[in-house]
């Protein structure tokens, strides 16, 4: 407990009104559904990652940013066709690391976001990777270069999207 | 004890999420019950997460749709004639084809019905719009805007007009999920046109479809046709699959080869599809036509107030003589072919 207060001195605290809390995952997941539609290569994307990110970083809640991880995670499980689970561990795992993160440093410059959203994409596909093997056992793939190619896009993105998206922050603390 | 619980709550939390998730997606994964529903645990999670998002996919959809054709129509406008005396000349020239092909036609009918062959067609079929995807490539599907309430049911087949796309694998009362046959998961039964061999279509992790149960050894080339065979009792016999684009051995499976294949149907970019809610199941039109007929019960057929007479006195039928072909069918269902006419179209 006297860790956790040490480590939040200095740093500010964010909160979101109700409805951008659930506006914003709600569009990702409408984005990241529909545009693929009419523009296939933005399957490569992760928008409702990038938002569990930024909700977790911003409140420097663990328990917030796993609940946030969790919730969106299942809900981008529920449009696959597979297990429910796979993204909703994998974001699970990331809102906690993220908000945790938060908790110890200032994640508010644009090269700190890019460094850790390109170090948080993998960690997701890794951690999505070991639990559909091991225990969905599902034929998925990983291949180093599309990987980081793709962690490379999703930092950038999430550059500017957190940009935007700090515009609906208000200060808690 | 409740002092460590309080020391560790993130920690506690997460453990506790984790836990309930790994115990939620074991329950999916076990083997199912024989007929129970696949997917039936997580049914309600599902229904609620895709109804929350394919309504504003739905409009998104349709305010594209609507947007495009206005200014589509306009500039079709503007070449029309052109393109109707193009048109006009190509249909001539199939006019021509048609009536040569004919006559294979009849004769392939005539030994299918040798072999008591039983056709499956397309006997009704529902036009879609495509209003979203899953998002990933991890899970290759895409939903449509029919549902259990127009008739769509899930395992029903969904093509369009250049080839098969996938098979709906859940149907919901206004959507449905379409499982592509690019999916690791997908499967269907197929045939390589030249050669007349047999193989299962599957789906990879990269999205290409790749032909399997192919021995090495088989003389299969870049651009080989691929069609349905209709052994899957899902995709009708003779449907577009695509052409292979790479013949190399299999090297999970030794003796066999991987064939990969380039789908007809443009699968990244679909918008409109077809799902087909009914197939049918007849003889060839030739068998029945041809069966073998006595002289009275043709001159009945033609003459009707005359068939008294011939049941009568059928030793005097002798007399009676057919004076005409028999006469053909009324109608002729068209033999899988992926060009059902759309009974409905979405608004």
């Amino acid at each position: 407990m006297a860790r956790a207060s040490l480590s939040r001195e200095g740093i500010e605290v964010h909160r979101f009104s109700w409805l951008v809390s659930i506006a914003v995952p709600l569009f990702a997941l409408f984005l990241q559904a529909s545009v693929p539609l009419r523009f296939p290569s933005f399957a490569i994307f992760d928008l409702p990652l990038l938002v569990t990110i930024f909700f977790a970083v911003a409140r420097r809640n663990q328990i917030v940013g796993t609940v946030t991880g969790c919730v969106i995670g299942l809900a981008q499980d529920s449009l696959t066709h597979q297990p429910i689970g796979l993204f909703g561990i994998a974001k699970t795992f990331v809102g906690y690391a993220a908000s945790s993160i938060g908790v110890r440093i200032d994640v508010e410059n644009p090269g700190s976001r890019l460094i850790m959203t390109f170090a948080f994409y993998l960690l997701h596909g890794a951690i999505y990777q070991v639990v559909a093997r091991s225990m969905a056992q599902l034929p998925v793939e990983w291949n180093w270069g599309s990987a980081l190619g793709a962690a490379f896009a999703n930092a950038f993105l999430a550059v500017i999207l957190f940009f935007l998206l700090d515009r609906f922050k208000q200060r808690a603390r | 004890m409740e002092n460590f619980f309080i020391r560790y709550r993130n920690e506690t939390v997460l453990v506790a999420i984790l836990f309930a998730q790994v115990i939620g997606l074991a329950t999916q994964v076990r083997v199912p019950k024989p007929g129970a529903e696949p997917g039936q645990s997580s049914r309600l999670i599902r229904v609620w997460a895709v109804n929350m998002v394919t309504p504003f996919q739905k409009l998104f959809v349709y305010t594209g749709s609507g947007l495009r054709s206005v200014f589509s129509n306009y500039i079709d406008l503007r070449n029309v004639r052109e393109q109707n005396q193009e048109l006009q000349k190509q249909l001539d020239q199939i006019r021509l084809e048609k009536a040569s092909l004919q006559q294979e036609v009849d004769q392939a009918r005539r030994l299918q019905a040798l072999l008591d062959f039983k056709q499956t067609y397309i006997a009704k079929t529902l036009a879609a719009q495509v209003i979203g995807t899953s998002g990933t490539d991890l899970s290759r599907v895409i939903y449509i805007d029919r549902g259990t309430n127009d008739g769509v049911a899930a395992g029903m087949a969904v093509i369009t007009p250049d080839g098969i796309v996938g098979k709906v694998s859940r149907a919901d009362r206004r959507t449905s999920q379409v499982l592509l046959i690019s999916d690791p998961s997908s499967g269907a039964g197929v045939l390589l046109e030249r050669q007349r061999l047999n193989g299962v279509l599957k789906g990879s992790a990269s999205g290409v479809p790749v032909i399997q149960n192919v021995m090495i050894g088989e003389n299969i080339e870049v651009g080989d046709s691929v069609i349905t065979t209709g052994g899957d009792r899902v995709f009708p016999k003779g449907l577009k699959v695509g052409t292979v684009t790479h013949v190399a051995p299999d090297p999970e499976h030794d003796p066999f080869l991987a064939i990969k294949v380039k789908p007809a149907a443009d699968l990244s970019r679909l918008e409109e599809v077809l799902v087909v809610t009914e197939l049918g199941e007849r003889l060839p039109a030739v068998a029945e036509e041809e069966k073998p007929r006595t002289a009275s019960e043709m001159l009945a057929q033609r003459l009707p107030s005359v068939k008294k007479k011939v049941e009568e006195a059928p030793a005097a039928g002798s007399t009676a003589r057919p004076q005409a072909t028999p006469q053909k069918p009324a109608t002729n269902p068209t033999p899988a072919k992926p060009t059902p006419p759309p009974e409905e179209r979405p608004q």
